[in-house]
């Protein structure tokens, strides 16, 4: 569960005492199921990560979660071209709320080094992306710390994230429906 | 924003549009393009009756990056980061390869220890290689340890490649004409390492899949093809080799010396998973065997041939030397003289012949250049593989066929 | 290359198609052939048992603009077990009507090759059974490789070409 230090909390004998959003944060944070989105070389460089040397189930991601629906972080790895560009908007649409995306390498970030007609610059332009991993492919350690980036964002995140305005329109944007029941 | 995604795009027309959906007992299977099994995206449309496949429509191109139209576009020393990129388990073969190819092009002499060091990184490059192909056939049979294992020695095979080239991956290793500076002291102690301890930990990998019962029963029989088959269907490399052909271009048309090594080419009988996966063990133990060869009879001379339109002069000439700035320029600027010609060059890459056609019209970029992508040419023949066979075995063969999307589609 | 091989090549391809041209100044010989014989060609090279070229290595096009009448070059590379010799063999299609024999009947992983010919150059395979786009989108417009078409997408917005010294 990670250090309990770590929150901004009111120590007593015996007791602690925080907010619910910073103690789910903590929870949320520490056990991430990944949905990993691998497509080409990045991809390699993922299965390594996984891998015992750099070993992120250090980290309480070890349970990669291949289906979309029980998944909280999308882990795009590799290129995406525009034949695939709608295929990665679905699997985004049917992850539930609460979801990052971490987006491994240059080509997921940027198109990279295929600067090309049938390559997607980037796949912020399909669906929002909470950490950019730059690298062609990045080391191991460099995903480590875009998942340690996510980790921050999933700490101090609102619970009711999905319903406020900026988000809403942030989902606007990119044409997703949100799926509130309010 | 918006125009990028087409709304309710269709993912597969003739899954959506088929009339024998549902009917009888007879159902279609959109397998993919994002399926944990599949390792990477390959879409298969699948006609099953229960769970035995009755016919199969494969869908490619989800990651087309258009490698050869770049390749259109880029002088002749920058086009080796795109060959990393094709089949990315074994980037170093498809660098030297490409290496090679414009080496016959211009005729460079190369000398014999920038051969031999070559010999050892590919083989090293094999094997890594072929490790996470039978690593994933580990996996896809249910044993997630046999992942573990040989990911552990592909690390140690990443530090090697570390020390020559600094990347671990997408190697960039080498220059036309040779390499960017000898092996270094800590390359040769780690070599030295490697060659003592790999083959004690592959074996113990080996030993929890080779004669494992339940691993022979599960993948005995699956995905089975003849040679004759095979052969019509222009496979290559260790899949057409488990079928019982000994066609490997390492010794039909020896490169980079080849031609002074002792090795033999395993071969299958019956072409199914099984037989790829033994095929595939026995080409480590025999890569190991040229490396060992390699680095024993290394010649001593020079890590690189002469051509100085493709190698940076030492710093302090440029700034010093007027000749010494121009080539530095013309290297930069990418605009090295190449002669025109028309050059077909093929190396025994991870997955078989990987070829590369080269037309030069004399510009600073090539005219045209066409990769022969093993992987391209042989899944085709999965659909016929898999009929018959069940949903489990297609994914078998799947992993077994060491099919990579980056070489698939270009 | 072995200099009897490459003499009874000639002879043999000569004999049925004296029409056929001959260049050996590449690494491999390679003939040209008229666009109606192509595929008569390559059926003899695979038959003849003397020659046996019976594995496909690799086909393909190039496009030269400035060839009026003969744009499109289509180059099929054969492989002869017998002999561990290659030879390609060579025709150019106008580009107006870009229509060739397929030879997926002789060999059958011609199938995706001659798809992706299609997909990337627009050559038209007649006889082919399922000639459609193989990497591209299905409803891309035109033939990308051809060489007056762009490398970079032209509707992209994000870059801009003055910083990558493109104009």
């Amino acid at each position: 569960m990670g250090k309990i230090e770590d929150l901004e909390a009111i120590n007593g004998a015996g007791y602690q005492l925080t907010t619910l959003d910073k103690a789910v944060g903590l929870a949320r944070a520490n056990s991430m199921w990944p949905l990993p989105f691998a497509t080409s070389c990045c991809g390699i460089e993922f299965m390594a990560t996984m891998g015992s040397n750099y070993d992120l189930s250090r980290f309480g991601m070890e349970r990669m979660s291949f289906s979309p629906r029980q998944a909280d972080l999308l882990i795009v790895a590799g290129t995406i071209s525009k034949k695939l560009g709608p295929v990665l908007k679905q699997v985004y649409e049917q992850m539930s709320e609460p979801k990052w995306v971490l987006s491994v390498g240059a080509c997921a970030s940027s198109g990279g080094i295929f600067d090309t007609y049938s390559v997607l610059q980037g796949i912020d332009r399909v669906i929002p992306v909470d950490v950019y991993v730059p690298g062609c492919p990045p080391r191991p350690e460099q995903i480590i710390d875009g998942v340690m980036k996510i980790h921050e964002l999933v700490k101090t995140e609102s619970l009711r994230r999905r319903y406020n305005d900026e988000y809403k329109n942030l989902m606007k944007t990119y044409n997703i429906e949100l799926k509130n029941d309010e | 924003m918006k125009d990028i995604i087409k709304e309710n795009t269709k993912l597969a027309p003739s899954f959506f549009d088929s009339k024998e959906s549902i009917d009888g007992d007879i159902a279609t299977i959109n397998f993919g393009p994002s399926h944990p099994a599949t390792h990477g995206i390959f879409q298969n449309v699948l006609r099953v009756d229960g769970e035995k496949i009755l016919s199969s429509e494969q869908t490619v191109g989800y990651i087309h990056r258009a490698f050869e139209k770049l390749a259109e576009r880029r002088p002749y020393n920058q086009i080796t980061p795109i060959t990393d990129r094709l089949n990315y388990c074994s980037s170093p073969i498809n660098n030297m390869g490409w290496h090679m190819t414009v080496e016959k092009l211009i005729g460079a002499e190369i000398p014999k220890r920038v051969e031999y060091m070559r010999v050892i990184i590919m083989e090293l490059a094999r094997i890594a290689d072929h490790l996470i192909c039978n690593s994933v056939v580990g996996v896809d049979t249910g044993a997630l340890t046999s992942f573990f294992y040989p990911f552990n020695q592909r690390e140690k095979i990443y530090e090697l490649y570390e020390e020559v080239c600094g990347a671990r991956l997408t190697t960039n290793i080498g220059r036309i004409g040779g390499f960017e500076r000898d092996f270094s002291p800590e390359f040769h102690a780690k070599l030295k390492t490697f060659l003592k301890t790999f083959s004690k930990e592959f074996e113990e990998f080996d030993s929890m899949l080779a004669r494992n019962r339940i691993f022979m029963d599960r993948t005995k029989g699956a995905g089975p093809i003849s040679a004759e088959r095979a052969l019509e269907y222009s496979f290559s490399g260790p899949n057409l080799r488990a079928a019982g052909v000994d066609y490997d271009i390492r010794v039909m048309k020896p490169y980079s010396s080849y031609e002074d090594f002792d090795f033999i080419i395993p071969v299958g009988v019956n072409g199914d998973t099984y037989d790829r996966f033994m095929v595939r063990q026995e080409e480590i133990r025999q890569s190991l065997h040229i490396i060992n060869q390699a680095y024993k009879n290394l010649p001593e001379g020079s890590y690189k041939g002469d051509v100085p339109d493709f190698y940076l002069p030492a710093k302090e000439d440029v700034y010093n030397n007027m000749e010494a700035l121009i080539y530095h320029f013309k290297i930069v600027m990418g605009e090295t003289e190449i002669p025109a010609g028309e050059i077909y060059h093929s190396v025994e890459g991870g997955n078989g012949e990987l070829g590369y056609y080269l037309i030069s019209d004399g510009g600073r970029t090539p005219y045209r250049l066409q990769f022969r992508r093993p992987c391209f040419i042989y899944y085709q023949a999965y659909p016929e593989m898999i009929t018959g066979s069940t949903i489990s075995d297609a994914v078998l063969t799947m992993s077994s066929m060491n099919i990579i999307a980056g070489e698939l589609d270009a | 290359m072995n200099d009897s091989v490459k003499k009874s090549l000639e002879t043999i391809v000569k004999d049925k198609f004296p029409e056929a041209v001959f260049d050996y100044t590449a690494d491999e010989p390679s003939f040209t052939i008229s666009t109606d014989n192509m595929h008569s060609s390559i059926e003899l090279l695979k038959s003849n048992a003397e020659l046996s070229f019976q594995y496909l290595t690799l086909l393909g096009a190039i496009h030269y603009p400035e060839r009026t009448g003969e744009e499109l070059c289509m180059v099929y590379h054969l492989h002869s077990w017998k002999h561990n010799q290659r030879v390609r063999v060579k025709a150019y299609l106008p580009i107006d009507n870009p229509c060739i024999a397929t030879i997926t009947d002789l060999f059958i992983g011609a199938n995706w090759l001659e798809r992706e010919t299609y997909d990337f150059f627009g050559v038209q395979f007649i006889g082919h059974p399922n000639l459609k786009r193989i990497l591209n989108e299905d409803d891309m417009d035109y033939f990308p490789m051809r060489k007056e078409y762009h490398l970079e997408d032209g509707t992209r917005e994000d870059k801009d070409d003055r910083f990558f010294g493109r104009f």
